[in-house]
């Protein structure tokens, strides 16, 4: 048999997983096997062991279940019977659960978490809607839950154009935080002259704050490598490359066995599907550059170089890798595609808003009861993310701002808190949507120390290419430095509004012109912080006044 | 930018030239093979010499040497035919890139955003305080590095650090001490106030 039948491995594994009457999903993310995941799982194979139910009794890790903060998660399923979340599950805990729940059959109470839980209740899952459920090291798992069935129809039913069209009808945009629609960049690629076109899985999350990509790559890798070569058929690219951080050294390895899993399975390589269309796709690994997430920088480093932007027209559709058309999209966004083809562009148009269609992650962070990886429609109130799926603010206190975007982002403050969660809104508010990251900050976080820590953020990763920014991030960087320590005057504040209208509206590459972001968005929420920290000058009703007004301009 | 992607045969054969002249050279000053410089051999197999591989050789010098040192740089600008300048001009562009050994131990605490928002700098200041180590430094008795990194990715456990590769999750002062105590880093005053 040449060509992979998806059915009949489906069903296989769907034999093999259903011969156990009883199912242990312990959560195997980064951070659950930081708070002790391993103990968890170790004790339940051992009490599985110890009664010799390892014929009856199926115990995976999986990937991330999302609450992060209440970790190690464990979910136990008996037939015919309701699953059972349980949090904060240690090797202890791990042992009572196994022996009470799993082995008798009467559940714990201790660490029983309702998944009725708002944190739970009011996600969506589309990209993370595997995650766990499955084993990430399996392909079989992958193609049980309806994996790889998009990428099938597409070779063997549909047309490239076909494709391109179902990504433009559903509006799917870029997740990497521009927003740029994906089916317009597809059409593109698919028009552009010349063979040789390679597509680009950009993993290489850089704000910190952020493993909404880690977590994807590590524990959905297949869907990513899906999403990629649905792209590849849709716009005529034979090449394939997910470009990883070299931080993530498990998404790296998941991603390499996943290739060799779908190769063997000939759902990659020279004849996808046994038909005509071929594709590979290669790892590389980042070494460390917040620039390479900008796409020509992300491609030089890709050559092996220094990962320095260049001007853009022209952009990679044109020239891209090696001088070819390419094309570059976050990882998350491809890994939207394999759903939207196998449940149609209107049922994902159908979800978000008007204009930001479908569902985002966000890395939830920061001073908040529940912390973790949420999935939410687009368009959903800050509130309701701070409020019912975070629970507030921890320790009760109160909800000073949320920060989007990382280093190119911006502050929203309480005020603000109804706000749709959708590119534009957060546009109009100085922050971004970005790619994901939301921390959450309380009374005690002092603004101005908050943008000089991103303004030294993006000092340090600026490439150096061009004045503005690095010369600009650095006066930025010394101005906050100032005004942290109390010794600024009220016109190193206007210097500094009016130094990051240069940076923004000057530098080569988005680094530098959203590196003020951070910056004008806390002058303009909080400038009072600021203006308790300057040295009062030497006349101070007039200073007082200017203050006031450039404020108003402003809001 | 403007590199092909060496496929054509002429240039996968020149490197062998090079890499004879290397090696004649290594043996002529008569020092003992160093296995670690097989392994690198391996690695630049695996990569088919290719100059685009650059990054891909640089970390593998890195995992195998523990640092980037001038000798092996000239032996990638040799192997893969770039001007040592382009090698270092990588080398130095890339904040993972280290140019110095690293303490037997290693300390890294996140200071990504979340990490920064719950107090990685109080971490930090806790860990030079009690172990006697500046960040960014290594104990002057080679026992611990400090080192600070932009994100692990774990930011629900804010904050984090790293002792030797390993997580410390909701990470305190108090929690930090003891990790780093348990892989067997004395203290400052028990090293003798070292560094």
């Amino acid at each position: 048999m040449s060509t992979p039948d998806l059915f009949d491995i489906a069903q296989k594994e769907a034999e093999a997983q259903g011969s156990f009457a009883r199912t242990v999903l312990c959560c195997g993310s980064t951070a659950c096997m930081t708070s002790g995941a391993q103990a968890a799982r170790d004790a339940i194979d051992e009490v599985v062991a110890a009664n010799a139910l390892e014929g009856e009794v199926r115990v995976v890790s999986t990937g991330c279940m999302g609450l992060c903060s209440r970790g190690p998660l464990v979910k136990v399923r008996r037939r015919g019977e309701d699953e059972v979340l349980y949090a904060d599950v240690d090797g202890d805990a791990a042992r009572v659960i196994a022996e009470q729940h799993v082995v008798a059959g009467t559940p714990v109470e201790q660490g029983q978490l309702s998944l009725d839980h708002p944190f739970f209740a009011r996600q969506e899952r589309v990209v993370l809607e595997h995650l766990g459920e499955h084993d990430p090291n399996r392909i079989e798992d992958y193609i049980l839950r309806g994996g790889y069935k998009a990428l099938e129809r597409a070779v063997t039913e549909m047309t490239p154009e076909a494709v391109v069209d179902v990504v433009l009808k559903s509006g799917l945009r870029g997740r990497g935080g521009g927003g740029y629609p994906a089916g317009n960049k597809w059409a593109l690629l698919a028009k552009a002259p010349g063979d040789g076109k390679s597509v680009i899985a950009n993993g290489d999350e850089g704000d910190p704050g952020a493993y909404m990509d880690r977590t994807i790559m590590e524990d959905d890798p297949h869907r990513v490598l899906e999403g990629l070569a649905l792209c590849a058929y849709a716009t005529g690219a034979t090449q394939g490359f997910i470009y990883v951080r070299a931080e993530y050294p498990v998404a790296v390895r998941r991603l390499e066995q996943a290739i060799r899993q779908a190769k063997r399975n000939k759902v990659l390589g020279k004849s996808v599907f046994g038909t005509a269309f071929a594709f590979d796709v290669e790892i590389r690994i980042g070494a460390g550059a917040f620039v390479c997430g900008e796409e020509t920088a992300l491609m030089a480093s890709i050559m092996g170089g220094r990962g320095t932007p260049v001007l853009r027209p022209p952009y990679p559709t044109e020239r891209g890798l090696w001088g070819r058309p390419s094309l570059i999209q976050n990882v998350e966004t491809l890994a939207n595609v394999p759903t939207i083809l196998n449940r149609g562009a209107e049922w994902f148009a159908s979800i978000g808003t008007e204009k930001s269609r479908g569902t985002k992650v966000f890395a939830l962070a920061g001073k908040l009861e529940n912390t973790g990886l949420i999935e939410v429609p687009m368009g959903i109130t800050l509130r309701e993310i701070v409020e019912d799926i975070g629970g507030g603010v921890a320790d009760g206190k109160p909800f000073k701002a949320a920060q989007t975007g990382g280093p190119s982002g911006g502050c929203i403050p309480a005020e603000h808190l109804d706000t749709s969660m959708d590119y534009e809104s957060l546009q109009a508010l100085g922050s971004i949507m970005g790619s994901g990251g939301l921390i959450v900050m309380d009374d005690e976080v002092k603004m101005p120390e908050v943008a000089r820590f991103f303004m030294q953020f993006c000092m340090d990763e600026s490439c150096g290419k061009c004045l503005p920014c690095r010369a600009g991030t650095y006066e930025l960087h010394k101005l906050l430095v100032k005004v942290c320590a109390g010794e600024g005057t009220a016109s190193d504040l206007d210097r500094l509004e009016s130094l990051c209208e240069v940076v923004r509206d000057n530098s080569l590459c988005g680094l530098g012109q959203t590196a003020p972001n951070p910056v004008l968005s806390t002058l303009r929420y909080f400038r009072d912080e600021y203006e308790a920290l300057v040295v009062p000058a030497a006349a101070p009703p007039a200073t007082a006044a200017d203050g006031a007004s450039a404020q108003d301009g402003r809001a | 930018m403007a590199d092909q992607r060496p496929t054509t045969p002429e240039r996968a054969e020149r490197p062998r030239v090079a890499r004879a002249a290397a090696k004649a050279a290594a043996n002529g000053n008569g020092a003992a093979e160093d296995p670690r410089d097989k392994m690198l051999t391996t690695q630049l197999k695996k990569v088919r010499y290719r100059a685009d591989a650059l990054i891909e050789v640089l970390h593998a010098v890195q995992d195998i040497y523990g640092y980037l040192d001038p000798v092996q740089l000239r032996r990638v600008a040799t192997e893969l035919q770039l001007p040592p300048s382009r090698v270092l001009g990588v080398a130095t562009f890339y904040h993972l890139f280290t140019f110095e050994p690293k303490g037997d131990h290693t300390c890294t605490v996140c200071t990504g955003t979340a990490c920064f928002v719950k107090g990685a700098d109080e971490l930090i200041a806790a860990v030079e305080r009690e172990f006697g180590v500046p960040e960014g430094q290594t104990r002057a008795d080679n026992a611990l590095s400090l080192l600070q990194a932009r994100c692990v990715g774990a930011c629900g456990l804010a904050p984090v650090a790293l002792v030797d590769g390993v997580v410390v999750g909701k990470a305190t002062s108090e929690s930090l001490r003891k990790a780093i105590d348990t892989v067997g880093v004395a203290p400052a005053d028990a090293a003798g106030g070292a560094a």
